[in-house]
């Protein structure tokens, strides 16, 4: 007999119920609850909160612009930049910005291709937060060239100069072409997730220009299996493409600084290390959005606790991998005998910057670790006070390489100190002005969850299970 | 004098996917050639049962990926040693490592618009208007209803033949769709 058959005086005990795994739509919701309740938030009038965060999000956005115009009109000499330190908030707030995104990639794409089932339900705003957040990193590089109007010399375009191409021996030009690739894939890809859901949005429209701009923008999707034969697997691609991009994007911008001779930036550990701090600063944002928002527009049963924990594990993850490696950059500026590179260490852990290193290391390697704690997890307000410490932290970690690097170079009669003006720091709050300005009218206009998506992982979307109709029962 | 309407096909309605993926196999196995399933995710395990082959959006996607390359690599080439040298440091006018970020950058690019084109291609998108967007009850189909559906110009569609398959398959709720 080749099945051993279980004899009928053993009696199965079903699983005891804490070792059940946590559903990711609690509740057992229908297809058609998940439908009203996620196109429900894009419809009717905007809640009273809404318009709170709004009103403050579009001022700031307002301060920002006219820091922009005063900096383009007047010249980059209106920030605190000077020698030696010409890099200094505004390139640390591209690569805080350029960091954040890294997340909604890493959700979109790399959760995709591992399977991990729970990123439907916060794939879509965290590809949202992405776009947003690369649209606000890429304002700074322009405008730090000084003659923004001249910035389109950054891009092999034919010029009256002969024409002078661009010196693609440079890290900053292979930083143009991964920055701009990255906006263009990331928005492909989110364009391509929001295409069934703009249908959905476009079969509940009850305005005319509501029904004529979302079934423009559905292309006429009918939901036809043969559609989403070709659409699945134009998915399944894209994130396969995204996967290494979201992985180069940091890495060309670490050699932005590790291609450079200088003390404290000539490292081979950059790239990964960027990365890692990366995705950890863009979960930290995904928590700081979508923890008030999970309540606020009653989301709770599809972004669930254990998606929240699941979020605080990854952060934890990624935090310890940035804390080994500045213990790691520590180790090897003591081991490799470079007295340069050690002295920049010392430097930065005890000169006029300490309090800059300090706080990033307690940021990010000694406040992430409470997420070892269940009960730290699944305090939606504590874990809200950590992810903003964590972008606090990361901002700190750009500012500490960037600045203090250059305030201190091989001669000592190339020694300085950066101090922020206003300028610098109002275009900084005006950049949040731009992310969060775009992130409400997101909310308020498409499908902040991926409607299809999160449909396909409930269990009435099984054809197998019992829910879906399935006439045998059982998981698959 | 007025023209007759054309059908366009028979909309079948059903209510889980189970049933709907019965159905698929048994019209498949009618033979039919012209006929479609519509749901509100992609269910899996349709493919089979529709008899459908793998897609071929990954020939676009390659295309795509191996003309971004080599447009990176020439462009680079054309750009910093043909057309206008600029000297660097006694170094090669054209190395493939200094080159090889952005062509790997525009490999990627050129790859996801092939994924996406090659999606809409091979959907015949943008469609906008199509019989079955016309159908009140099909505007479900992006709800939680699921719909099987033969048209009129499969060469085995009979109308009351075919609504029979389709109400024997389990459906309750079957229609004429027209042009």
């Amino acid at each position: 007999m080749s099945e051993a058959a279980i004899p009928s005086s053993v009696k199965i005990q079903p699983p005891p119920a804490e070792l059940e795994r946590q559903p990711l739509v609690l509740n057992k919701r229908g297809l058609g609850w998940l439908s009203d309740k996620v196109a429900g938030v894009a419809e009717g009038k905007a809640p009273g909160w809404w318009w709170m965060a709004f009103i403050p999000s579009v001022l700031m956005l307002g301060i920002g612009f006219v820091c922009v115009t005063y900096l383009i009109s007047t010249g980059v000499g209106v920030w605190g930049l000077n020698h030696p330190v010409a890099w200094a908030w505004d390139i640390t707030n591209f690569v805080f910005w350029i960091g954040i995104g890294h997340a909604g990639t890493l959700i979109s794409a790399i959760l995709f291709l591992l399977r991990q089932r729970w990123r439907t339900s916060i794939n879509r705003a965290a590809e949202a937060m992405t776009i947003f957040a690369v649209m606000c990193a890429g304002l700074f590089p322009l405008i730090h060239v000084g003659r923004a109007w001249l910035g389109w010399w950054l891009l092999p375009i034919p010029n009256s100069n002969g024409p002078i191409w661009p010196q693609f021996r440079s890290p900053l030009e292979w930083d143009v072409f991964a920055v701009s690739t990255y906006f263009t894939v990331s928005l492909l890809f989110w364009y391509m997730g929001l295409i069934p859901d703009l249908a959905v949005m476009r079969d509940r429209a009850k305005t005319t220009i509501r029904k004529f701009l979302y079934g423009l923008f559905a292309l006429g999707w009918t939901g036809s299996n043969r559609h989403w034969s070709n659409y699945e697997k134009a998915y399944l691609l894209l994130a396969g493409l995204s996967t290494p991009l979201v992985l180069s994007v940091h890495s060309i911008v670490s050699f932005d600084f590790a291609v450079a001779q200088l003390p404290g930036w000539h490292t081979t550990i950059f790239p990964p290390y960027f990365v890692a701090g990366a995705v950890f600063s863009g979960f930290g944002m995904v928590l700081t959005l979508l923890i008030p928002v999970r309540s606020l527009c009653n989301l709770e049963e599809v972004i669930t606790v254990r998606h929240v924990e699941l979020m605080c594990k990854v952060t934890l993850a990624t935090g310890s991998i940035v804390g080994y490696a500045y213990s790691m950059e520590f180790f090897i500026a003591y081991y490799g005998g470079n007295p340069y590179e050690l002295d920049a260490f010392i430097y930065r852990a005890t000169g006029p910057y300490w309090w800059a290193y300090w706080t990033m290391i307690t940021c990010n390697v000694v406040l992430p670790q409470l997420f070892w704690f269940k009960k730290v997890r699944t305090n939606m307000l504590l874990v809200f006070i950590l992810s903003i410490t964590v972008n606090i932290g990361m901002w700190f970690e750009r500012f500490v390489i960037i600045a203090t690097t250059l305030a201190r170079e091989f001669m000592p009669s190339n020694w300085g100190y950066f101090i922020p003006t206003w300028v610098d720091i109002f275009t900084f709050v005006g950049t949040f002005g731009l992310f969060l300005t775009l992130f409400l009218l997101f909310m308020r206009y498409l499908p902040m969850i991926a409607v299809s998506e999160v449909k396909g992982v409930t269990p009435q979307a099984d054809p197998h299970h019992p829910m879906g109709g399935g006439k045998l029962g059982g998981h698959h | 004098m007025a023209e007759t309407p054309k059908p366009y096909g028979i909309v079948a309605e059903f209510d889980n996917p189970a049933d709907t993926m019965h159905a698929a196999e048994r019209v498949r196995d009618k033979g039919f050639r012209k006929w479609d399933v519509f749901t509100p995710y992609p269910v899996h395990g349709m493919d089979q049962a529709m008899g459908m082959k793998n897609s071929k959006v990954g020939w676009f996607t390659f295309i795509g990926g191996v003309t971004g390359y080599i447009t990176g690599m020439l462009m680079i080439w054309f750009m910093n040693a043909f057309d206008y040298a600029i000297p660097v440091g006694g170094k090669p006018m054209f190395s493939p490592i200094y080159a090889f970020p952005p062509s790997y950058e525009l490999t990627i690019l050129f790859g996801a618009f092939g994924s996406l084109g090659g999606m809409l291609f091979l959907n015949r998108l943008p469609r906008l208007h199509h019989p079955l967007l016309k159908n009140r009850r099909f505007t479900q189909v992006t709800h939680d209803k699921f719909f099987v559906v033969i048209e009129a110009s499969d060469p085995n569609y009979s109308e009351t033949e075919t609504r029979n398959l389709l109400e024997s398959a389990g459906s309750k709720h079957i229609e004429v769709v027209e042009e």
